[in-house]
């Protein structure tokens, strides 16, 4: 019986030692678990931190404009002379609401289209190429579709229309319309392929031809996560400055025809806001823009939020 | 009665052949389109695109300016932004993915990052304006278009992270924890390079849209350079290859603006699809393999 007692005082020191290094690693283990829960922690907290910040310095800046004119005044009037201190935004809130709807009118159902190609009617090598060329064409910087526009487009309307200068929300309309197909394409068709197989089978069993089974199932099934795709693209839309500043003349004025040189709440702040002092009307005026700019897209995101969380309980 | 074959079905059938028809005439539209665009920008400027005018300086009166200083703040400022944004964003991106609780404050973190996402990227210029050129005083900088643009890349960087390691199937996570490994451990040594791949071309992502960016760097880093070239001062003016095409477009007086203007889309486009590819190609081809 005293052998393995030896044996085992024998070893003691060394595996002392062993359980002593083994339990410092283990102990820097636990420490890294800890610190990098943390450190992920506070990178999303990082993320909501920088959505207050924006939120914060935009609508401060914002809100001070109502002490020198009022909401009425700016939302209403569409006079905007600010070399005359007279704000009145209506123009470019109505144009960039004109020139979303013109946008979506060309833009959906070229994309949706597109995705139903993709989805369910090309063959597999066809999937396989258009899909990674539409990612190429959500590469392209903004700035380059602009110079597109400015140098391809208008030269081409002009000859079409006869219209002295071409730009004007049907330019920013065109231009808009290829940026977007992408996003509104590419989400539409994975709400396409997301349809279960079943349903498509029963209405092929009752005799369908595929278009209307495509019509009268697929489309109808994947309501919601086209109108999501619709939406983001909207955002898109709204939201997009360099491209339509390019090519919409850049008036103040209320876009009365598909031709008339306008410009909208993006397009005016970046123009004029490098012109201005911080400490002016103009600047507030200029901020509330922005503001309703990020109102709109928050709005836009809650939409796509509520249909998304509907489809789940589903 | 005949099942098969009445006007009905006739017509039915007609109407699909023509829909058929229709859906690959708009695709082969739309494809056209897209290649001819390409084909446009690129070779409108490629073929006169000589090597000095990638390094030369830009010329305000005189022809034959160069895009030296503006092609090396692009990348100055974009990897400044991609320095910034993508520890926190990738760490963002894990966190939702494999530390949040399925809970109403990890909704309320949801939508934060969805809301950030939607942000107008001129709402992050006017950001970085008042926050830089305001609050510090600093004026229009190299360091404060490069923080601009990774306030906007964050939210896209945490979607691609997160969905990236989303995809890890959650066996081998298993397996790691069944190991005696802690969490930290398990997503450093098996799930992150599992999901590196994904990570990557996220990243090349975002990082081709912030090269191209304009809107953002308009209004923090301005429309000007400092006149020199290989300038690391984090506190001079920053125009980059974007900007300089809206710069020379708009503002330029020089006579050959409109070279100018073509040969910078061309390499802007070049080096955006050259972003996208390079690190992908790599993947690309490993998943080949993978899969044969």
């Amino acid at each position: 019986m005293g052998a393995p007692v030896q044996s085992l005082a024998s070893q003691t020191p060394n595996k002392a030692e062993h359980s002593i290094i083994n339990e410092k690693r283990h102990r820097r283990h636990l420490l890294g678990n800890r610190l990098s829960r943390y450190y992920f922690f506070f990178s999303i907290l990082a993320l909501c931190l920088v959505l207050g910040l924006v939120i914060v310095f935009i609508g401060k800046t914002a809100l001070l404009l109502f002490g020198d004119v009022s909401p009425a005044e700016f939302f209403l009037s569409f006079n905007w002379t600010p070399e005359e201190e007279v704000f009145g935004a209506a123009a470019f809130i109505v144009n960039t609401l004109i020139l979303t709807a013109l946008t979506l009118l060309i833009a959906v159902p070229v994309s949706v289209g597109m995705a139903v190609l993709c989805a369910e009617i090309a063959p597999k090598w066809m999937k396989s190429f258009i899909r990674p060329v539409l990612d190429l064409l959500v590469g392209i910087p903004s700035i380059v579709y602009g110079y597109l526009g400015l140098t391809v487009l208008l030269p081409f309307l002009r000859r079409i229309s006869g219209e002295g200068l071409g730009d004007g929300v049907l330019a920013a309309a065109l231009v808009l319309a290829l940026m977007v197909l992408p996003t509104i394409c590419r989400i539409s068709d994975d709400a396409i392929v997301a349809v279960p197989r079943k349903f498509r089978d029963a209405a092929y069993a009752l005799g369908s031809t595929r278009l209307q089974v495509i019509m009268r199932v697929v489309l109808p099934a994947a309501k919601r996560g086209i109108i999501s795709a619709v939406i983001l693209g909207m955002t898109r839309a709204v939201g997009e400055t360099m491209a339509v500043v390019m090519v919409i003349g850049n008036t103040p004025q209320l876009a009365k025809s598909l031709f008339t040189p306008s410009s909208v709440l993006t397009s005016n702040i970046v123009m004029q806001i490098s012109n201005v002092e911080f400490e002016s009307t103009w600047n507030y005026a200029l901020h509330m823009m922005a503001f309703l700019l990020l109102l709109i897209s928050f709005v836009l995101i809650l939409i796509i939020r509520v249909l998304g969380r509907k489809r789940g309980d589903a | 009665m005949n099942l098969t074959r009445n006007r009905h079905t006739a017509r039915s059938r007609r109407n699909n052949k023509i829909a058929t028809f229709g859906f690959y005439a708009l695709g082969a539209l739309v494809m056209l389109l897209i290649f001819w665009l390409l084909f446009t920008i690129l070779s409108k400027g490629l073929p006169q695109l000589r090597p000095e005018f990638l390094v030369r300086l830009p010329e305000e009166i005189d022809p034959g300016g160069g895009i030296g200083p503006v092609l090396f703040n692009s990348f100055y400022i974009l990897f400044i932004s991609l320095l910034i944004s993508i520890p926190v964003g990738v760490g963002a991106g894990i966190y939702m993915a494999e530390y949040a609780p399925d809970n109403r404050f990890t909704g309320a973190l949801r939508i934060c990052v969805e809301s950030l996402s939607s942000v107008p990227s001129i709402v992050f210029g006017l950001l970085g304006l008042a926050i830089f050129a305001e609050y510090f005083g600093i004026g229009l900088t190299i360091l404060g278009g490069g923080v601009s643009l990774a306030l906007l890349n964050l939210p896209m960087l945490a979607r691609v992270t997160e969905e990236a390691v989303r995809a890890v199937p959650g066996d081998i996570r298993e397996a790691g924890y069944a190991l005696g490994m802690t969490k930290f451990h398990v997503i450093r040594k098996v799930v992150l390079p599992v999901a590196l791949p994904a990570i990557v071309t996220g990243i090349c992502l975002v990082a081709g849209r912030a090269f191209g960016e304009s809107a953002v760097i308009i209004l923090t880093a301005g429309l000007s350079t400092s006149g020199e070239m290989w300038d690391f001062n984090l506190f001079s003016p920053g125009e980059t290859l974007a900007v300089h095409l809206w710069y020379v477009q708009s503002e330029a007086i020089v006579e050959d603006a409109r070279q100018i203007a073509d040969k910078s889309a061309a390499v802007l486009v070049f080096v955006v699809l050259l972003i996208n590819f390079m690190f992908r190609f790599p993947l690309w081809l490993g998943n080949r393999k993978k899969g044969h």
